[in-house]
Order: C-alpha cells, then structure tokens, then sequence
C-alpha cells in the first residue's frame, strides 16, 4: 500500500481549477522536463481518456506547458503558459486518442531537447494532484514523483545493479525502493532508485565514473 | 509506528483507544514518524494550508472573482449576505456554504487554493472549519487539529477507496470532503474517534451514487453548489453524531461500498462529461458555446 502523507489529503496548495487535470498535469511535466535535464524545444503531447475528454476547459493543455517550463502547480503564471512557451521558444502541439488506457487521466509526453535528443513518457495523474509514471521511451516503469529518483538506461548484463548500489552506499544515499526493468536478457534495461536523499549532480557524475555499463542516468 | 494504524477506520479506532489519543494526535505523530521530522514542523506546514484556506474564503467573499469561462463567480458573496437574513437553514449553514461555495469560485478563476482532497471539493473543509469556527470561538489551533482529523478520514478513503472523480465520481471528491468536514468537527467537539469517523460514514450513506458530471468539463455547475450541499451534509452528519446517533453501517464497510459504487458508475458519469448535467440541452449548448472560445488558443 502506498504512505500517503497528510498532505496529500490537505493539499497540495495549487492554482485551479483541478487536483489531477491541472495540479496533477503541472507535476507530470515537471517531472519529464528534469528526466530530459536540458531545455526543451519541442513537444508532442497525446492526451487519453478523461485528460482528452475534459483536458481543455480544465486548463490541461496551459497545466503541462507550464510543467515542462518548469513551473511548479501553486504558479500563479500556469494561466499564462501559452503566452510563455512562446517567449521561451517551446513550440507544443497536442493530439487526443479515444484509445482505451489503464487510467482515466493518462498523458503520452514526446520531448525534444534542443540537442535533438528525444524522451517519450507515458504518465497518469491519479488523483489529488498525485501521478505515477508508467513508460519511459517504450519501457514500463512506475514512479510515483514523490521521492528522490534516478532513472538508470544500461546494456544488462551481471553486476551492474550491485555496482549502482554500492556507490550510492558510498554515497550514504538510502535506498528506499528500488526496480530493475528490460526488453530482454542481454537488451536494453533500467533501474528506477528512489531514494531517501537526493542524488546530487556530483553523485551522478561519481556513479557515471565508477559504472561504465551506464548508458544514460536520469534524475527526477 | 505501526504502518497498519491507517490500514482501516477500525484499526485506527482501535489504536486511538490504546493510546489515550485523537484521531488528529495520531495522524500528526505518524506524519512526524514518515518524514522523519518534528511534530512542530508536521503543525507549522498544516498552519499554511489553513493560512491559505483563510485567505481562499475571504477573497471569493469579499473580491470580484469570475471564472475564465465566465460560467461562475459572486454567487458565494450573495448567499453569505443572504443568510444573515431569514434564511431557512439557518445563518451558520448559510454562510458556511457560501464560504465553500467562494473558495470553488476562487479555484474555477484559476486562483490559489488548497486541494481537500480535491480541488473540486476544495470548498467544503475550509467553509465549515472557518465557519464553524468563528460561531464557537475556535482557535487557529483547534482548526488546524481538525484539518489533521479530516487528513486521517480523507486517507482510510484514499487508501482503500479512491478521492478522484475520474475514478469514484463526485461521491468520491465532494463526498469525501465532506465525510473529512464531518470527522473534524465531531473531533473539535470533543466527540470520540468512533462518533467522527461515524459521521463521516453517514456523511458519504447520504451522497453514496453521487455522480460527477461537469458541464463542459469544467469544475463550475454543479461542482460549486455540491459544495454548498457537502457543507451542509457535514454540519448535519456532525450533529448526528454528537447527538449519539450511530451509522448502522460500520465506516470501513462505507468505504468499500463507495468504492464498489464508483467502478458501477458508468464512465459517462465518471468526470468525462458526456452524461448527466453535461449532457443536458443547457448543459450541451454551454459546452458547444465555450468550444467556440476556447478554440481559439
């Protein structure tokens, strides 16, 4: 069962007018925009189910602009979103599927970075302003946004989960929950790591340096 | 602490009753023990979200506040006004409705607020906390001791139901906030653990079905009113309770009930707009009109 903290039920303190169509949305792309780490130029957004249905007039659209600026869901610029992707130099462009999903409120986000590099990210907003990530560039994952996460792309091969965690040992970062994910033995293959303590960018830097079977380390 | 406590409203009675606590007492020392910091800490956060509650009701009270589909707005301060009169219900009703109703109309122009649990529902629990309040002299520190009651409610839902329209209906957002409302002032009343999470359970018996249906998909008709409606349903379920009346269904079993109730409501009814209210000739016309507006962007 999931800890929800008391301020997940009182809360969270946001900018109407909806906990998981627009708070919800806010975070989802928050949490995209820190997996690419640069800036994003592009982005194609799918919505599904309730998020199409009703995405608009609950700001939806504005919601997860703002995230991938980089807005957090109390800003009270959220209404303004479009009017700043233009200054910023975002250009987004969204589509509606009538394709059945698990979730009623579920986002397919397609960011590019403006080195060309691309993230595709399927995420749901499941209420309250909470949200679950379930695919990263096609793998299925699940992370809740709510603890320190570093994101792992490696070849699998042996060792290379021991090799992880014994620098974040190192490091004295706690894990609290941990998943390795693949295609297929020998593929492609992640490790979502949540943590008690953030991973700092000089944690990363370390563990990049220490596992070289790290393709690709994302932090959230 | 045991991660079990907030398994179930029995378990958490339960727990209550060993140790001599509240139900706020308990909440506020498991979030202490989650996050690994102070009880000051855990009350000074809750002190900002009432600050926020505060300042929510008294714009949409005092302010000109208009939504951007131009659909709400004002309605709050009009009701307030009147029930200082004659009213039916009775002036504390009156105003605590329309304190809920000013904090929806203050989100629907995308303003600040705190979602509880939803920002649909977000009315209710400030407009009978804040209201309720000033009629009985509450302290800031009863207020947020209750919001930390309605916490532990609106979490045994959470974790054994679901807060979101999308997944339960308005039952589940309105509902809820309303069934938190309830709790927190059984609580502030000095009632048991028993009697609030009582009220909260015939606080959802009376909405159990409720659907979420919002006209052109926005958090405006009927949501604004539905929390006038949760407000008053909190203030009479309180009563209820306090009066020595019990639910004759045990709280957990309306828990699993709503729950159960929400998978049956048909996803038309479900936050999508495409029945109920929405789909009403007013309703389908207001939806086409704002289309046209909307489009635009």
């Amino acid at each position: 069962m999931e800890q929800y903290s008391v301020f997940d039920i009182i809360g969270p303190c946001m900018t109407g007018p909806s906990s998981s169509h627009t708070a919800g949305a806010v975070r989802l792309a928050h949490v995209v925009k820190h997996m690419v780490g640069k800036p994003i130029t592009e982005a194609h957004i799918t919505l599904y189910g309730s998020f199409a249905e009703t995405g608009k007039g609950h700001g939806t659209d504005k919601a997860l602009i703002a995230g991938l600026l980089g807005l957090l869901p109390d800003d009270s610029r959220i209404k303004h979103a479009h009017e700043l992707a233009k200054e910023q130099g975002l250009l987004v462009l969204f589509a509606y599927s009538d394709e059945g999903v698990a979730h009623p409120n579920t986002a397919r986000i397609y960011a590019i970075a403006e080195d060309g590099e691309s993230t595709e990210v399927v995420g749901q907003s499941i209420g309250g302003g909470r949200i679950r990530i379930i695919e990263i560039n096609g793998l299925a994952v699940e992370i809740s946004g709510d603890y320190p996460t570093i994101i792992i792309r490696y070849r699998d091969k042996p060792g290379v989960i021991a090799d992880v965690s014994r620098v974040l040992a190192q490091c004295s970062v706690n894990i609290a929950f941990m998943r390795a994910f693949r295609h297929g033995k020998g593929e492609d293959a992640f490790i979502c790591i949540e943590t008690d303590t953030p991973v700092t960018p000089e944690m990363q830097s370390t563990l990049l340096l220490l596992c070289p079977s790290i393709q690709q380390l994302y932090a959230v | 602490m045991d991660s079990k406590i907030f398994n179930s409203g029995a378990t958490l009675a339960a727990y209550c009753a060993e140790e001599g606590l509240t139900i706020a007492e308990v909440m506020i020392r498991r979030e202490a023990d989650l996050r690994e910091i102070e009880t000051e800490q855990v009350l000074a956060e809750m002190y900002q979200a009432l600050d926020v509650m505060h300042s929510s009701v008294r714009k949409g009270l005092t302010e000109k506040v208009e939504s951007v589909s131009g659909l709400s707005g004002g309605e709050a301060m009009r009701l307030f006004q009147y029930g200082n009169k004659k009213s039916f219900s009775g002036p504390n009703t009156c105003r605590a409705a329309a304190s809920a109703m000013a904090v929806v109309e203050v989100n629907a122009a995308m303003g600040r607020i705190v979602a509880a649990p939803t920002a649909g529902a977000s009315g209710i629990l400030p407009g009978v906390l804040i209201e309720c309040g000033r009629d009985k002299g509450w302290t800031d520190a009863q207020l947020v001791q209750g919001l930390f009651t309605a916490g532990a409610v609106g979490m045994l839902f959470a974790n054994n139901a679901t807060i979101s329209g999308a997944g339960g209906g308005c039952q589940a957002e309105t509902g809820v906030a309303a069934a938190m409302a309830a709790a927190a002032l059984v609580e502030i009343s000095g009632g048991s653990p028993v009697q609030a999470l009582d009220a909260a359970g015939m606080t959802i018996k009376n909405v159990l079905g409720l659907i979420c249906d919002p006209v052109a998909g926005l958090v405006e008709c009927p949501c604004i009113k539905r929390n006038a409606l949760g407000a008053a349903n909190a203030m009479i379920c309180a009563d209820m309770a306090l009066a020595g009346i019990t639910s004759l269904i045990p709280f957990d079993e309306v828990v699993t009930c709503m729950y159960k109730v929400g998978k049956d409501i048909r996803k038309e009814y479900r936050e999508t707009a495409k029945g109920g209210l929405a789909t009403t000739p007013t309703g389908k016309a207001v939806a086409a009109r704002l289309k046209r507006i909307t489009g635009s962007h």
